[in-house]
């Protein structure tokens, strides 16, 4: 197998979870498309990792998965205050620190 | 390159699990309805346990279940039920000026495939024999050593963001 087919895949992950950051308005799918990203550069360590024949990829790629797994509890719990004091979880309505 | 050298079997295998994975992915970011995002997520994220399996990394590929399609997509679907009245399909989802994403996503695809087309274009993962598995002792012994300090960091701010989303989501 070519080490380019997987960074070609995660490559093209990543590139629509960056659109759908972009493009999305609702807080809980732009969360979902972080998750995308996180997952293409998870791909890409390991892809690393089995390429060069070392382990650090595979502990890097374990630290990931820990650290997306807190931001989604810390962002659904904001998310979650948000639409309790706003009734609304659209992200383009939040505009009070804007200058 | 001989025809042995092919690996037709892992080829066919990462082939339809590539397209899944894209087209689970497409649907996550076009979908209307906040549910079916997360089942389509789902597809994404199995998906690359599949392809961790074929890079021989099954601790990182069973982590992977258990965190991700376990825990953090219970975790969504309980998002979307305390902040949604209604599960069905929305119109709203996209911002106004969702399509300057379109422009901005293909030209990042169009520099990353070009990198990675001109430095990695014919360089060939190790066969599965040599590569042979990632034991996990060996993954521990990573983790627990070199890496102490890091996994010292990650557990508190583990507890820190349980500590933090309990503070944000309290009552009063």
């Amino acid at each position: 197998m070519l080490t380019v087919q997987f960074l070609l895949l995660a490559a093209v992950l990543f590139c629509i979870g960056v659109y759908g950051v972009i493009a999305r308005k609702n807080a809980v799918m732009v969360l979902m498309s972080i998750e995308l990203i996180l997952n293409a550069v998870n791909l890409n360590l390991l892809a690393f990792s089995a390429r060069l024949g070392s382990i650090d990829g595979n502990t890097f790629a374990l630290y990931v998965i820990a650290v997306a797994a807190a931001e989604v509890g810390v962002g659904l719990a904001m998310v979650l205050l948000i639409y309790r004091n706003r009734r609304s979880i659209a992200l383009d309505e939040l505009s009070e620190m804007k200058g | 390159m001989l025809a042995a050298d092919l690996l037709v079997a892992q080829n066919i295998g990462f082939g339809i699990m590539a397209l899944l994975m894209v087209i689970g992915a497409l649907r996550v970011v076009t979908v209307n309805n906040v549910v079916h995002a997360a089942l389509w997520l789902v597809v994404v994220l199995s998906g690359a346990a599949a392809q961790y399996l074929l890079l021989s990394a099954e601790f990182v590929a069973i982590t992977q279940v258990l965190v991700y399609v376990g825990a953090v997509m219970v975790l969504f679907l309980f998002g979307t039920m305390l902040t949604r009245a209604r599960i069905g399909a929305e119109s709203d989802l996209n911002n106004k000026n969702w399509a300057i994403g379109v422009p901005v996503s293909l030209v990042l695809l169009g520099v990353l495939a070009w990198v990675l087309i001109d430095g990695f274009g014919d360089d060939r993962l190790p066969d599965p024999d040599e590569m042979g598995q990632v034991p996990v002792q060996v993954l521990s012994d990573d983790i627990f050593g070199p890496y102490l300090l890091p996994f010292w960091a990650l557990s508190f701010v583990l507890l820190i963001a349980v500590i933090g989303a309990i503070v944000l989501a309290r009552k009063d």
